[in-house]
């Protein structure tokens, strides 16, 4: 069920992480996760999709985004570039047909590949919650700080923001992101919305949590979708 | 503009969502119900998120400023922020 994909990094490929269930069927898809906190609050109801799938006849993969989960690469060093590399190495690595993003996953998927993104999110509104954290976190320290001068500083030199140490790069790049703005647009994906899912969504929970029937509804829009 | 009780459903149906309550733990919610500083789960990353959620939901800006104890101490002193930012109060 794990399995391993060799990843563009530094200094050549090396091996990441994937959650796998590849009976080596024609359908195969590859799930893209959310960035930050929301690929934790959402990994549980990920694997439980891929569960879904399985039983549906659909092969799935959840490759780890460089820098995050198991992966042993440096999250400063990583950019949306970076990530976009590995999702486009992993979804050849896979031999993907589809693809499912999720959330902030919708700016760094393979656009050339026919699927779906889930409630996809503008990396300008990830930044600025981001930034917005800190800033209420320092506020109960006692410390005053400021969201644009704090902005600036990323720009230049990177910033620690909710405990992810970004590099200039990343921080530039989500100023600017829009889901599926980069990349061939050779493909389409559709837009699934939290309410086609019936329950309040997994990445809005301030903890970890799982909701099974959520899960199959993914599962189901997705079969029936490639089926059609 | 939603009328101001269509407000609290949505306050309550949003609060579910972030914290994972039950639709009968959100309905149960009163004015005096303790929110930061009583939830453990609602830390800054969690306040953050639903700043976020609020400002989407409801057509808002919300400055870092506005954001203290006050609007966020009870589910009254939240609902109140909403509406007074709605023009509703």
């Amino acid at each position: 069920m794990l399995a391993t994909w060799p990843c563009p990094g530094p200094a050549g490929l090396l091996d990441e992480a994937a959650v796998a269930f590849d009976r080596g069927r024609a359908a195969r898809l590859l799930i893209v996760p959310p960035l930050f906190e929301e690929m934790n609050r959402t990994r549980r109801f990920l694997a439980e999709a891929q569960r879904a799938l399985d039983a549906a006849g659909i092969d799935s993969f959840l490759p780890d985004l460089p820098g995050c989960n198991e992966s042993l690469q440096a999250f400063s060093a990583q950019s949306l570039g970076s990530w976009r590399d590995a999702m486009l190495a992993a979804a050849r690595h896979f031999a993907a047909t589809h693809v499912l993003a999720l959330r902030g996953g919708a700016l760094v998927f393979p656009t050339s590949l026919p699927g779906w993104v889930l409630e996809p999110v503008k990396g300008a509104s990830i930044l600025r919650q981001l930034l917005r954290a800190r800033v209420l976190f320092a506020r109960e320290a006692g410390l005053a700080e400021d969201s644009a001068e704090l902005l600036e500083q990323g720009r230049i030199h990177g910033i620690e923001l909710t405990g992810y140490r970004l590099g200039s790069a990343l921080v530039e790049g989500l100023e600017a992101a829009v889901p599926g703005g980069e990349g061939p647009k050779s493909s389409t994906q559709r837009v699934i919305h939290q309410s086609e899912l019936g329950a309040g969504a997994m990445w809005l929970r301030s903890e970890p949590g799982e909701d099974p029937a959520q899960s199959e509804a993914l599962a189901r829009i997705i079969a029936a979708e490639i089926a059609a | 503009m939603t009328h101001s009780s269509d407000t609290d459903t949505a306050l309550r149906s949003l609060l579910s969502d972030v914290l994972g309550l039950s639709a009968e733990r959100a309905a149960a919610l009163t004015d005096a119900s303790g929110l930061f500083g009583a939830l453990p789960e609602l830390d800054s990353m969690a306040v953050a998120g639903l700043l976020t959620e609020l400002e989407d939901r409801f057509d808002l800006v919300i400055d870092d400023d506005e954001v203290n104890g006050d609007m966020l101490g009870t589910y009254g002193d939240l609902l109140a922020f909403v509406r007074c930012k709605r023009g509703e109060a």
